[in-house]
């Protein structure tokens, strides 16, 4: 729970991101998809804010946005660097560049994230090249202490990324990442495409990280299980909208949105003898260019009333530091059960 | 770090990756060693023919090939010999009809002087890779309708046939991956026009729009002119493939992982082109440009036997070829198809190297 009482160190805004659907010899627009729809949240500094959804659900769409790998459609996305507070979504070529400098992002693939005709050297070395580092004596005693600090051996400078495994790789991509000493990481699935075991592995690093660094994340990931572990805070997406934002135990022991209900009944249990209840959603994931009037979720929610197919729910503070987008999000009864509502389960402090 | 080999190949870049397995692969590096060898001859042409290409020799008209030989009545010689051609008119057709004359029995001598040739037009030179003592000749493929020994015509032949490939290959690289590049680059509407553009020349037939392009080429040109003039024509009608391939590339991999966190680390968009997206496919282009030589060659070598390409003096494979067309000369003459065998060796070597090439080129495939 430790960063939520801290400042800000980013505020987004209402951010929102369409891709217009262009078709015919004309390109012209004939629809919008809405992967980003009204997203507002803080990141207190040195917090670990896990964003999670399904796929399609935008997550990954808001983590670009921030760093500006896309451009967004309208919102405002605040900065701040010392006491210095910046308008990352208005910034120009120049200014975007000086604030790229404090805020990088590992990827998820770390087969497609890494540029396989470059040595672990020149790609962990860029962002020092390319902001100002040009001694390449400098560079490389700086890369090599980096390897050392995400656990490689810095003896492999020369080697290609064909060299190493997938938990190596991406450990190269968090040793890019850190190269420019950023203060926010946005790791967008970053342990997604990895074993389990090598994931555990990734995990602990990135905290030892944080703790060592006072790094502050935005830590996307579809799988529950690994928000819990490492974040402080969590919200849950919903086809281009935050539907819940929470601490993490707060959203493990009474979720407010039947959404983070059904996302929290599919995380797997280790146990094969649990008889699993699990609440089943029926129905595809909503269109985001052509989402159903009211709630997005009504036509999958299994407490969905007359009202939700009519009224859009707000997005309001059910209770102090918990947000919810749900209509009933007073009186529900929800279960935060892995596997469905069937044992007691004491949640445990991330 | 020990130079164990397994270490070499973690810290081999992506050439060296490819150069080893492209050692694997045997028929391509057969095949290359075929297309340097006939590089070899493009380059040392003057040396390695036997005649000049001023050479003629009326009285020897339609020679038929002579044959090496190593046995004669005498026994076995170490050294190879031809035996002389005596010819004489067939009382009843008219035809010259040659004879082999076993009394002359000619040696073939190896660094032996000869014509007088300037190699590569500059340097004054005698010699000539092998030959026959005095004012003997040898005719390896036979003689043409002038009396001119093919294989001398096929080597100077090979000389502008490969470097035509080579020259408009090198021109559709460059439109190719230009246009390709600003299409990809900028999509939108530039692309838009641009891929319409790609789909009506694709769209015409290749022999005709050759031929009204070889057309509008001015009859008062030099015999360079026309070559250059050719090459151009080829290279117009052939970037289409490789501005698509190029790009198909560069919109993907503008999409890919490796390129935003390039631009995440502060790269320009420059530095992201020619840094990261470039090199990533410059072994497809490789590939198929080594794919599209043979295609150039086989277009040149039609276009000249079709007497829209270079024309005599000039000696391409195709202009050979021109000797061919009349059907009675080839049915008594088979031998001035010869440089037909040249064309469908060079060919088939190519598509071997490019499909080596291509093998190689892809790190993951099995």
């Amino acid at each position: 729970m430790s960063g939520t009482t801290n400042e800000p160190l980013l505020r987004v805004r209402d951010l929102r991101k369409h891709f217009p659907i262009r078709k015919g010899f004309f390109q012209s627009e004939v629809g919008r998809v809405k992967a980003v729809d009204g997203v507002t949240f803080d990141l207190a500094e040195g917090e670990c804010f896990g964003l999670v959804g399904e796929s399609g659900s935008g997550k990954t769409t808001v983590g670009r946005l921030i760093l500006r790998a896309l451009d967004p459609t309208s919102g405002g996305i605040q900065f701040r660097v010392g006491r210095q507070w910046h308008d990352v979504a208005a910034a120009g070529p120049e200014q975007l560049k000086s604030l790229r400098r404090p805020m990088q992002m590992i990827f998820q693939d770390p087969y497609a994230s890494l540029n396989p005709r470059m040595t672990v050297f020149d790609l962990v070395g860029e962002p020092l090249l390319l902001h100002g580092m040009k001694n390449r004596a400098e560079r490389a005693d700086r890369v090599r202490e980096l390897l050392n600090q995400v656990g490689l051996d810095p003896r492999h400078l020369q080697r290609y990324p064909h060299a190493f495994s997938g938990g190596q790789r991406q450990r190269i991509g968090i040793a890019r990442a850190l190269a420019l000493n950023p203060s926010l990481i946005v790791a967008d699935e970053a342990v997604s495409a990895l074993d389990v075991s090598v994931q555990a592995q990734v995990l602990n690093l990135l905290r030892d990280l944080q703790e060592k660094r006072r790094l502050t994340y935005l830590f996307i990931a579809h799988d529950l299980s690994v928000v819990r572990h490492i974040s402080d805070r969590v919200g849950v997406m919903y086809v281009g909208q935050l539907v819940e934002l929470t601490e993490v135990d707060r959203i493990y022991r009474r979720p407010r949105h039947p959404y983070t209900e059904a996302l929290l009944s599919a995380v797997p249990v280790p146990d094969p003898r649990l008889r699993k209840q699990r609440v089943v959603l029926r129905g595809e994931t909503a269109d985001p260019s052509n989402p159903p009037p009211g709630c997005p979720f009504h036509p999958r929610c299994p407490y969905a009333e007359e009202r939700c197919g009519k009224e859009i729910p707000q997005w309001r503070e059910v209770e102090p530091g918990h947000f919810a987008r749900c209509h009933f999000a007073d009186t529900l009864e929800l279960s935060s059960q892995p596997g469905g509502p069937v044992r007691n389960h004491s949640p445990v402090s991330a | 770090m020990a130079a164990k080999p397994k270490q070499d190949l973690s810290t081999a870049s992506q050439w060296r990756l490819m150069a080893i397995k492209f050692r694997k692969h045997r028929p391509a590096v057969w095949a290359g060693m075929l297309v340097l060898c006939l590089y070899g001859i493009a380059a040392f042409c003057e040396f390695l023919a036997p005649h000049t290409q001023q050479y003629r020799d009326i009285d020897k008209a339609y020679a038929p090939p002579q044959v090496v030989r190593f046995i004669s009545s005498d026994g076995i010689h170490l050294r190879p010999f031809v035996y002389g051609l005596e010819g004489f008119r067939d009382p009843q057709t008219h035809r010259k009809v040659y004879v082999e004359d076993r009394e002359a029995r000619h040696v073939i001598r190896f660094f032996v002087r000869g014509e007088p040739y300037r190699l590569w037009g500059v340097i004054p030179w005698d010699r000539h890779l092998f030959g026959l003592e005095g004012d003997a000749t040898v005719h390896l493929l036979g003689t043409d309708s002038l009396g001119r020994d093919m294989l001398s015509r096929i080597f100077y032949g090979t000389r502008i046939s490969l470097t035509i490939g080579l020259i408009g290959v090198g021109l559709t690289f460059v439109l190719g991956l230009v246009i390709g590049a600003i299409s990809g680059f900028f999509s939108g509407w530039v692309d838009n026009i641009i891929q319409r553009l790609i789909e009506v020349i694709m769209s015409f037939p290749n022999i005709p729009l050759w031929m009204a392009l070889a057309a509008a080429l001015p009859t008062t040109w030099t015999p360079l002119q026309v070559y250059l003039g050719i090459t151009v024509v080829l290279s117009l009608v052939s970037w289409t493939g490789l501005a698509r391939q190029v790009r198909g590339k560069i919109l993907s991999l503008r999409e890919e992982d490796f390129a935003t966190a390039a631009t995440l680390c502060g790269a320009g968009p420059a530095r992201v082109m020619f840094r990261h997206l470039l090199p990533s496919f410059s072994s497809h282009i490789i590939v198929s440009l080594t794919l599209a030589l043979p295609t150039m060659i086989l277009a040149e070598t039609a276009l000249s036997f079709l007497g829209l390409g270079l024309r005599p003096p000039v000696t391409s494979w195709g202009v050979l070829l021109i000797e061919a067309q009349n059907v009675q000369a080839l049915a008594s003459h088979p031998w001035l198809l010869s440089p037909v065998v040249f064309v469908v060796i060079t060919v088939l070597a190519f598509n071997f190297v490019g499909d080596g090439l291509r093998d190689a080129a892809d790190p993951y495939s099995k």
